[in-house]
């Protein structure tokens, strides 16, 4: 049985995840793990003031969104990521993609492509 | 010295530090409710309203509101930039306490009342917007409420409704102008998610205000006499009986009591005591919260998602409706036993009071809703009142005031 396993880590700035989620949700993607981080890449900080002391801030706030994906093909949601969050300048962000080698379901042993899908009651 | 109480003069001053810090309690309560993001800007709305009506009511504010009356609506100007408000009492209003401390301690007052608007419009208003809207509101309608209600020769004081503590003046009047200013900035996206990001910051907000609010209501006797004595009793009981019933209402409703119910039904008792807190007494004051905490507990839970509007912080929920029911049920449970100026209620036979209140009541919903409406639409169109949706997603924080509240990596 070939089942690829797929890991997509996609990293934004937090004005567009609710649009991201949304359209994640859109095309199938249920699960997801969220977290807020602090990040840097191209963009070299912007300004903020305390106090009227700018203060050059290196790491920004960004969100994290991992997801693990079977049935869903990569392409889509790849292209889907790129879409919503797609402005054309630094700081729209970056997606990963990896290849997983297990995915297990702690309550029912389930493995594999199965540990991702829901059976409806 | 001029007929000056110092005991009363002390203690109407003490008041008056207890209603101020009600404003940056009130900011806490609120801001504790709302997403991480828009926590700066939440606090900003009480402090903005600190800043604003501490100059507004010293230049226009006090006059208008109790200046002396011009046709039972509104004051004149003698008091503008407190001209003639000086150490001597003021005798209409408090003859033992000097004038500039009844102009303080009113001051609050006009402070808090604005502020509590704030919590219907949170995490989607533009700042200047929220801004322009309070300078206009405590101008064009808290002083004149306050006049009518308060003021010597004020329609409503003569036509003999009761408010000892600003039932109608600042609950029914910012919580009704929350519930028009919520339907007219719509509601925020995707609100469903929404769950408040510091309940811990909430709580201790929920206890300034408790704590506060003793000066608020028995403050507003302008003396130490049996009615500050009595309206101290009855604001903490009202509160503890209204917690008690909220938590009753939750666990009824949800099977778990919860801490932000709690925090939420003693706020919403000590708003319906407010009106009456020196009219009625100790064991009607805990009727008053135990009916005010399921009330207000109703309107929160149901009425709220069945009509749909977005009253984010339940300014409406909890302060108009909790100030109508506190309003009804001083014209219920007044007692002349406890202040022989007020009046009889209800159960003392007097049927005329709960008529008297209710024109009160209504006059107040009426005149802050048609206004406030008018202020909004007036904003609307020259400025907006709303974010655009990518901010609204950023987070008001960043987007408005440029500004991170819990900082950095470490």
């Amino acid at each position: 049985m070939s089942e690829k396993l797929t890991k997509i880590d996609i990293i934004t700035s937090p004005s567009k995840f609710d649009d991201l989620k949304d359209a994640l949700n859109e095309i199938g993607v249920a699960g997801m793990t969220v977290s807020n981080v602090l990040g840097c890449g191209m963009q070299k900080g912007h300004k903020e003031y305390y106090r009227g002391n700018t203060v050059e801030m290196n790491l920004l706030q960004k969100v994290k969104v991992e997801i693990v994906v079977s049935d869903i093909p990569v392409k889509e949601v790849v292209e889907v990521a790129k879409k919503v969050l797609h402005t054309g300048n630094i700081g729209d962000g970056k997606i990963f993609v990896y290849e997983v080698q297990n995915v297990i379901r702690v309550s029912t042993g389930d493995e594999g492509k199965a540990a991702l899908q829901y059976r409806d009651k | 010295m001029n007929g000056i109480n110092t005991g009363d003069t002390a203690f109407v001053l003490f008041a008056t530090a207890l209603v101020m810090l009600m404003t940056p309690g009130l900011a806490l309560f609120y801001a504790g409710m709302v997403r991480r993001k828009n926590v700066l800007s939440t606090t900003m709305h009480s402090y903005v309203a600190v800043v604003i009506v501490s100059l507004q009511w010293i230049l226009i504010g006090y006059t208008l509101a109790f200046g002396k009356d011009i046709s039972g609506l509104i004051g004149n100007f003698q008091f503008a930039g407190l001209n003639g408000v000086g150490f001597a009492p003021n005798p209409d209003y408090a003859a033992t306490i000097p004038h500039q401390a009844f102009m303080l301690f009113q001051m609050m007052f006009a402070i808090i009342t604005p502020a509590l608007i704030s919590g219907a419009i949170a995490e989607r208003m533009k700042f200047m917007a929220f801004v322009v809207f309070l300078v206009l509101w405590t101008t064009l309608v808290y002083d004149p409420l306050a006049h009518w209600v308060w003021g010597v020769h004020g329609w409503i004081r003569d036509f003999g409704a009761l408010d000892f503590a600003g039932g109608d003046v600042v609950h029914i009047s910012s919580g009704v102008s929350a519930l028009v200013a919520a339907i007219m900035l719509g509601g925020r996206k995707r609100k469903k998610a929404v769950t408040p990001h510091h309940i811990p910051m909430t709580m201790l907000g929920a206890g300034i205000l408790w704590f506060g609010w003793f000066g608020f209501n028995a403050g507003s006797a302008l003396g130490i006499n049996s009615l500050a004595l009595n309206a101290f009793v009855t604001t903490n009981t009202s509160a503890a009986a209204s917690a008690i019933a909220w938590a009753v209402c939750e666990y009824i409703h949800r099977k778990k009591v919860t801490s932000l119910g709690v925090a939420s039904g003693a706020v919403a008792g000590l708003v319906a005591i407010t009106p009456g807190a020196g009219f009625v007494s100790p064991l009607a004051s805990i009727l008053i919260g135990l009916i005010g905490g399921a009330i207000c507990f109703s309107s929160v839970t149901f009425l709220k998602s069945k009509i749909g509007y977005d009253d984010a912080l339940d300014a409406f929920g909890c302060h108009g409706i909790g100030g109508i029911w506190g309003g009804i049920a001083t014209g219920i449970f007044a007692w002349k036993g406890i202040n022989a100026a007020g009046d009889n209620g209800l159960i003392h036979g007097n049927i005329a009071l709960v008529g008297k209140q209710l024109v009160g009541i209504g006059a107040t919903i009426v005149y802050a809703a048609v206004v406030t409406f008018l202020i909004l639409l007036v904003i609307k169109k020259v400025i907006g009142l709303r974010v655009s949706d990518e901010e609204e997603q950023a987070g008001l924080d960043v987007s408005s005031h440029g500004e991170d509240a819990y900082g950095g990596l470490n």
